[in-house]
């Protein structure tokens, strides 16, 4: 865990380092969660002030997308496509299943911290679905066998 | 030896990665020299992964490959279990035309001059021949619609933002492909970057704009990087550089920044939130300034009808759409991928004859045409040819051209309720008929489903004030997904009558 003076040095840095783009939020955003795995609380009034907007602002756009989280994620994250095409490949059975496996809902993140799971609507896998990600890997067909393979 | 083992999201993701590690381990073991090539994928999603051996007669396929297929490489290929022959020769590659997606699977994504060796950079030349209205008048006469879902010409478009005044003007490629059943814009990215790099250099020129955007949706991980590395390597060979210059941008988990304005907005690093129109982007777009906004395919079009001319590319198609129209068929299906060719296939001959119906082998019952937005069609509809006004006049729109098939088993009201649900969550939040009409199009849809049919004349009021009221095609088309379910399928929607009988 960073202590807050390494926090801000790190968001500094970020900030610094997306100096002179156009519409510079967004990047400055995925960045920090990049380094941090969420958008801490802290660092809204810091790139508030960089780029001289409220902090309601920051706070606005970074609850907006469904990218940023305000908390860290399990170890792991298993996203699972919900949409159209893998729901005719039989993706909301397989999904029920992962649920139960993993003892968790949607947005859920199991007990021991291990896996967050998540829907995403469409990983463009739409011929070979049902889709996940899980750590940012791409599996396609996937079934429950998953949840196994990511607690290994 | 010379090995293609594709790059694409969908290769990868049936475990391409995998292949590459074994067959160089396994070419070491033998003391065979390999280079392997990170291809595209040819489109045969169902092939996948779908390895090539360069041969002197053309490149052989494998696919679709496991580990245990790849010692078989190095043996003798024309008893190989999984070779399907010279992939030219597959059926469903020579039935294509293949204008956009041309060097697609074909090409080492990421090697310039592998790009001009078939025949890229041509139309950017051209272009640079000619004057800012001569580029637009060919785009405009090659017919060329956006492919990104309105069906927008896009040679108008240009000739709006090429005729402003402003200090700045910029070019946007909108690459937040969110429909379920498309992966076309991932592909063309994943495969051949330098295309729509080029695309967006001529547009550039037409447009009398310096600096473009490409904003990626962050699902897509593979052609995020593809395109960043295109173009640093398109920067140092000078394709990019003062005249024209661009970078990549990730969009955040938004569906509602595809639309348009919201994608500026997200841009700007605001939240994604739709904008009133007027004022059009092509005027006061990206920082207030003139802008142009297409889709991936619509920009990596270009560079094709600029190397061929307008007629060659008009010369394809079917009443008011022009040209070619890559198909991605998705879903239940047999041989699900992508199939570049003119429009003018009915939806019959799409979903069955090239995507060889579906893959559990029961009945089709629909197939969803567009995306969430889109209207799901039944069997009986299967003669409509596919074009956007064709499409249109059965209540329906081609969208971005992908395909959903469904079996038999699929529940219609089922998919009613996700179209209301997936609006709810992705909304923006801007105009009531859609924030809040979508919340009670899933509380209706479930009353329905309990049976109370009373519920039917609330839903398709409140259809008919989404389609209305709403400020973007978001809460506007939601309704064609439901109530083309209730038209078409009202079986499904009687039964759950019934039951609660
Ligand atoms: C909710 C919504 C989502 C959209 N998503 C996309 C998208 O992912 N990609 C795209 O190109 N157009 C999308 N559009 C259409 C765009 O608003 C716009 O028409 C298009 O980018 C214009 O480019 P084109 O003329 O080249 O098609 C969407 C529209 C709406 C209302
Ligand atoms: S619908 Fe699941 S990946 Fe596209």
């Amino acid at each position: 865990m960073l202590d807050s003076d390494a926090y801000t040095d790190r968001v500094a840095e970020i900030l610094e380092a997306h100096r002179g783009l156009e519409g510079p939020l967004l990047p400055i955003l995925h960045a920090i969660q990049h380094a941090f795995g969420h958008v801490p609380d802290s660092a809204i009034p810091q790139i508030a002030a960089a780029l001289t907007l409220s902090k309601a602002e920051v706070h606005g756009v970074v609850s907006f997308y469904h990218d940023f989280r305000d908390a860290p994620a399990g170890k792991h994250v298993i996203k699972l496509c919900r949409a159209e095409s893998c729901q005719t490949m039989g993706a909301d059975a397989v999904a029920e299943r992962i649920k139960k496996a993993l003892g968790v809902d949607w947005h859920g993140t199991t007990a021991d911290g291990r896996v967050t799971l998540e829907p995403v609507f469409c990983l463009g896998l739409c011929a070979c679905g049902p889709a996940a990600m899980v750590d940012g890997r791409l599996v396609g067909r996937v079934d429950e066998s998953l949840v196994a393979e990511v607690a290994k | 030896m010379k090995i293609y083992v594709p790059l694409d999201s969908a290769a990868v993701a049936l475990g391409a990665d995998a292949l590459v590690t074994a067959i160089t381990s396994e070419a070491a073991r033998r003391g065979v020299a390999v280079e392997v090539v990170r291809n595209g994928s040819r489109g045969m999603i169902w092939l996948e992964p779908l390895v090539e051996v360069a041969s002197a007669a053309g490149r052989l396929g494998f696919g679709p490959m496991t580990l245990a297929d790849v010692p078989g490489l190095f043996g003798d290929l024309t008893t190989h279990p999984k070779a399907i022959g010279l992939v030219e020769d597959h059926p469903w590659m020579r039935g294509q035309t293949r204008l956009t997606f041309a060097r697609v699977g074909v090409v080492d994504p990421l090697s310039l001059d592998d790009y001009r060796a078939h025949g890229g950079l041509v139309g950017l030349d051209r272009a640079k021949s000619m004057t800012k209205a001569q580029i637009v008048t060919e785009v405009t006469d090659s017919g060329l619609r956006g492919r990104g879902g309105a069906g927008f010409p896009t040679g108008i478009k240009w000739r709006t933002v090429s005729e402003a005044a402003a200090d700045q003007k910029y070019i946007v490629c909108n690459a937040d492909e969110g429909d379920s059943a498309t992966f076309a814009d991932r592909m063309l990215m994943e495969g051949d970057p330098f295309t729509l790099i080029e695309g967006m250099a001529i547009a550039g020129l037409a447009c009398g704009a310096t600096k473009g955007y490409v904003y990626i949706r962050s699902e897509y991980p593979v052609a995020i990087r593809v395109m960043s590395q295109a173009v640093t390597i398109a920067r140092a060979a000078g394709v990019l550089g003062a005249a024209f210059d661009m970078e990549i941008r990730v969009g955040a988990g938004a569906y509602v920044c595809g639309e348009e304005t919201s994608l500026l907005n997200s841009l700007e690093g605001k939240r994604g939130v739709v904008r009133a129109k007027p004022p059009l982007p092509a005027l006061q777009g990206f920082m207030g300034r003139p802008t142009v906004v297409n889709n991936v395919i619509s920009l990596a079009s270009v560079p094709v009808i600029m190397a061929k001319g307008a007629q060659h590319y008009r010369d394809f198609g079917l009443g008011r759409s022009r040209g070619t129209i890559p198909l991605q068929i998705a879903g239940n299906v047999k041989h699900g991928g992508l199939y570049e060719c003119a429009f003018g296939l009915t939806l019959g001959q799409i979903v069955n004859d090239i995507g060889g119906g579906t893959a559990s082998g029961r009945p089709v019952k629909a197939v969803q045409v567009g995306g969430p937005l889109g209207a799901w069609f039944p069997p009986s509809l299967f003669d409509t040819p596919f074009g956007y006004e064709e499409f249109a006049g059965k209540d329906g729109l081609i969208g971005h051209a992908g395909l959903t098939i469904a079996d038999d088993t699929i529940d219609m009201l089922t998919m009613a309720r996700f179209a209301m649900e997936f609006c709810a969550i992705e909304s923006c939040g801007k105009c009531t008929p859609c924030r809040i009409g979508s919340t009670r199009g899933v509380e209706t849809l479930d009353r329905l489903a309990r049976g109370d049919s009373s519920a039917m004349p609330i839903l398709t009021d409140l259809c008919n004030t989404m389609k209305l009221g709403s400020l973007c095609a978001l809460g506007g088309f939601t309704p064609y997904p439901v109530m083309s379910a209730i038209t078409h399928f009202p079986d499904d929607f009687a039964r759950a009558k019934e039951a609660a009988e």
